[in-house]
């Protein structure tokens, strides 16, 4: 599974997203957040939703001269912190931005694809689809698509109860997702969801 | 408070001296925890006994809350200054992205003092802070295009505020705002002429600071932030309140206040508006509404924005299409009391407030004032340089504002100054309708809503919401005057903790005080719901004792004959009755000790 963005015309730039997604950490604010939403010069235009959009074949993971971006499953990257030394050749090779930064670490900030940030979207810009075919979910503008896409978000919260029970994440300093991070976990447990449903 | 939470730092800035520092202030957040309550204090010791608004040693203060970045709807930023209006305590408050910027930029609050020498901006990126030249800025006519350019010259894209004032608060005109986000006001009061009194066209924050949450940040921390947050957030989308406002917006309201009987019509002649139907808040959707935004981390999103499309004059084809943010307000003081049913009059003359910077209740009490005053001969053609105000004439009523901005003349330049002054010079106080010296919000609803703008603390309708206390109590049943006064000083101190959490008035229906109090417990204050009710109680004598120091007295307060001649939903208003709930509240006021 993986987060798509299904209609960013619908977006109010709330910000939601970006919250829930530092959240997911136990963090407020918007320092580690994986999810950008930015007004396309000037609000009253409307804005764009950057996020990693899980490319099957991912440039960040081709150009880190470290193997720290692994290729996961279903799309996009997973970053194997203890590894990555840093050197921001993911930024630069993500041409949508999606690679956000962590200032503290010093190392990218990349979404993991749990989904968390959908359950607070007040507007069905964002949601959870299944399968690794990219084109026909993301670029998904009417409404049998859209409400399949929602469909698949209510199979996420009907989980959600669970996902907020598991522990609190450790290594939460570490970015979005350290070796033993917890956001790893509810990742894996949201794809489990998907398999049984 | 939390051990590390960048909330107690206080950021001061001295345009004089180009220099700033930062004071970690644990003291004025443990105390007043944020928002209203923390700036009053800075009010109190930055502000000299007597100051003049528009010098340098008049503070501008910006505070924002514990629960700022960490919970939905508590967006918004208080400002505090000296009002150039009143002549006393200036309070305003703004959503867009300001809060949360400056809250994750590490600081609690921000003071400036000082002023520029030559024109400039300052910008906070974090713990930065650059005064930047505005030379080139100064004096352009459409503030639009002044946040433009800003904003390319500014990182941070989607982080950050930029807050600015346009002609009108370069002017000093002490209604001007500040702007910021392109839509959302520090309206009243007139901190935008502050602004321009300091030569600052602008204030640009950003940042990127982590939140702490929790008890130390540990683990039941997090569990427990997140329950809360689903609490709150659900019942953020749930409520009809946040729908019936995410849907139509505060226009909404056009229609109902209409048909009660309470929408000030051409400078409250009237109370209903035949036109009415044509500018509500389902009309301007229908046919104009072209997007809906949020505030910072408000799933809501009540700002809604019209499209219009307009045709060059001269060259067909030829379209320019203008995005124009309205709200029951802007409908109120330039439609109705104005007495304008045209749509795309109302949308220009809304767009052209905004160009200008000015405060758009003001303006449209003004507007209707001087339409009055001509009506009966108390301004000649002359004054006017040859306009002639007439009830829903649009084009007459744009041309008036962008003179009201220049003030080629003396009749000009005392519309400028608002319609106490523009009064006392013409005459016309009766139907003059500024309370506390501050113009009337668009509620005719009964006497709550009177003792509300007269009593309020900064004189405005969402000081105590007494229209709100109309509708709901006083068209069922009769209340004593003093009963009256009671319920709007209840509500107006329950909201001086709401505006110290920063927490948006259209959510203080899920902020109650279990769970305003619950919230705070997530961001490190322990505070039960009775300490909040004290707590509101002394930030509002506080203000009160800022007031009362700057010359305030219950005795000079001034109601319009004009409130008292066109009936009310509750009928004709009782100035005895009124008289003896300010009183009420005087004698309350007074033992509360400010
Ligand atoms: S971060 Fe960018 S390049 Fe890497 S998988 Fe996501 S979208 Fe593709
Ligand atoms: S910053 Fe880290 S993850 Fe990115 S390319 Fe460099 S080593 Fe790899
Ligand atoms: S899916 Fe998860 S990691 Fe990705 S942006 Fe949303 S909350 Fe963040
Ligand atoms: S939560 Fe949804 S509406 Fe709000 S900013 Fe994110 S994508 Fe846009």
């Amino acid at each position: 599974m993986r987060l798509s963005v299904v209609d960013t015309e619908r977006c109010i730039g709330c910000q939601s997203c970006m919250f829930a997604c530092a959240r997911r950490l136990g963090e407020g604010g918007l320092a580690s957040t994986c999810i950008g939403v930015r007004s396309i010069g000037g609000m009253e235009r409307g804005f764009k939703v950057v996020v990693c959009r899980a490319c099957d074949d991912p440039p960040c993971a081709s150009v880190c001269p470290v193997g720290a971006l692994q290729v996961r499953k279903g799309g996009g990257v997973r970053l194997d912190a203890a590894k990555c030394i840093g050197c921001g050749h993911c930024r630069d090779a993500c041409v949508i931005g999606a690679v956000f930064w962590d200032d503290e670490t010093n190392k990218p900030m990349i979404c993991t694809h749990c989904g968390y940030c959908a359950r607070f979207c007040p507007h069905g810009v964002l949601s959870v689809v299944k399968g690794k075919n990219v084109e026909s979910a993301g670029l998904a503008d009417n409404a049998g698509k859209a409400e399949k896409a929602r469909k698949a978000e209510r199979v996420e919260e009907a989980e959600g109860a669970e996902k907020d029970s598991s522990p609190p994440q450790a290594g939460m300093a570490a970015g979005a997702e350290g070796p033993d991070g917890g956001a790893a976990d509810a990742t894996r447990k949201a794809e489990e969801v998907e398999a049984n449903a | 408070m939390l051990k590390g939470d960048p909330l107690a730092n206080v950021l001061y800035i001295d345009l004089s001296k180009k220099r700033y520092r930062v004071e970690q202030r644990e003291d004025l957040f443990e105390k007043n925890m944020g928002g209203a309550g923390v700036a009053v204090e800075l009010l109190h010791e930055e502000c000299p006994k007597g100051a003049d608004p528009l010098s340098p040693e008049n503070p501008i203060i910006f505070a924002v809350g514990p629960l700022t970045g960490l919970f939905p709807l508590a967006s918004k930023t208080v400002a505090m200054f000296k009002s150039p209006h009143t002549g006393n305590l200036g309070e305003s408050h703004a959503g867009g992205r300001s809060a949360v910027a400056i809250r994750t930029a590490g600081y609690g609050a921000i003071v400036i003092r000082g002023a520029n020498d030559i024109p400039g901006y300052v910008a906070i990126h974090g713990s930065e802070v650059h005064f930047r030249d505005a030379r080139t800025l100064w004096g352009m006519r459409n503030s639009f295009t002044v946040g433009r350019i800003i904003r390319e010259n500014e990182p941070a894209a989607g982080l950050r505020s930029i807050m600015r004032i346009g002609r009108a608060g370069e002017k000093l005109i002490p209604y001007a705002c500040v702007t910021t986000e392109s839509y959302r006001h520090f309206g009243r009061l007139g901190l935008g002429a502050v602004f321009g009194s300091k030569k600052l066209k602008a204030v640009v924050v950003s940042g990127k600071h982590s939140l702490p949450v929790g008890e130390g940040g540990g683990g039941f921390g997090a569990a427990e932030y997140r329950r809360v947050y689903d609490q709150i957030y659900q019942e953020a989308v749930a409520s009809p309140v946040m729908k019936k406002y995410h849907d139509l917006g505060t226009p909404e309201n056009i229609l109902p206040l209409n048909a009660l009987g309470g929408l000030p019509t051409r400078n409250l002649k009237d109370a209903r508006f035949e036109g009415a139907d044509r500018i509500c808040g389902e009309a301007l959707a229908e046919h104009y509404l072209g997007r809906r935004l949020a505030c910072s981390h408000c799933p809501v999103g009540c700002i809604h924005i019209a499209a219009l499309r307009e045709p060059d004059e001269n060259e067909p084809y030829f379209y320019k299409t203008s995005m124009i943010s309205y709200d029951y307000e802007l409908i109120y003081a330039l439609g109705s009391m104005l007495g304008g049913s045209d749509p795309e009059g109302l949308l220009k003359l809304i767009d052209r407030i905004e160009v200008y910077g000015l405060d758009a209740m003001s303006s449209g009490v003004v507007l209707a004032w001087a339409t009055e005053a001509q009506e009966r001969g108390l301004i000649s053609d002359e004054q006017t340089g040859g306009l002639r105000f007439a009830w829903g004439d649009y084009p007459v009523y744009l041309e008036a504002v962008g003179r009201i901005v220049e003030q080629p003349n003396e009749f000009y330049a005392a519309l400028a100054r608002g319609v106490e002054h523009a009064a006392s010079v013409y005459g016309g106080k009766d139907f003059a309708l500024a309370f506390g010296g501050n113009e009337m919000p668009g509620y005719h609803t009964g006497p709550g809503a009177y003792l509300g703008f007269l009593v309020g603390a900064r004189h405005s309708h969402l000081d105590n919401a007494g229209y709100s206390i109309d509708q709901k109590v006083l068209t069922k049943r009769q209340v004593g005057p003093d009963e009256l006064a009671r319920e709007i000083l209840k509500e107006e101190r329950w909201r001086q903790v709401l505006s110290s959490l920063v927490v948006c008035f259209f959510a203080r229906g899920i902020y109650h005080p279990e769970t305003a109090s619950a919230a705070l417990r997530v961001a490190g204050f322990d505070r039960a719901p009775e300490d909040l009710q004290r707590i509101g109680t002394e930030i509002h004598s506080r203000k009160y004792a800022f007031k009362v120091r700057e010359g305030f007295s219950f005795d000079d307060l001034r109601v319009p004959v004009r409130v008292s001649e066109t009936p009310s939903p509750v009928g004709m208003l009782d100035s005895q009755y009124l008289q003896a709930a300010v009183d009420y509240v005087c004698s309350d006021i007074s033992r509360t000790g400010c």
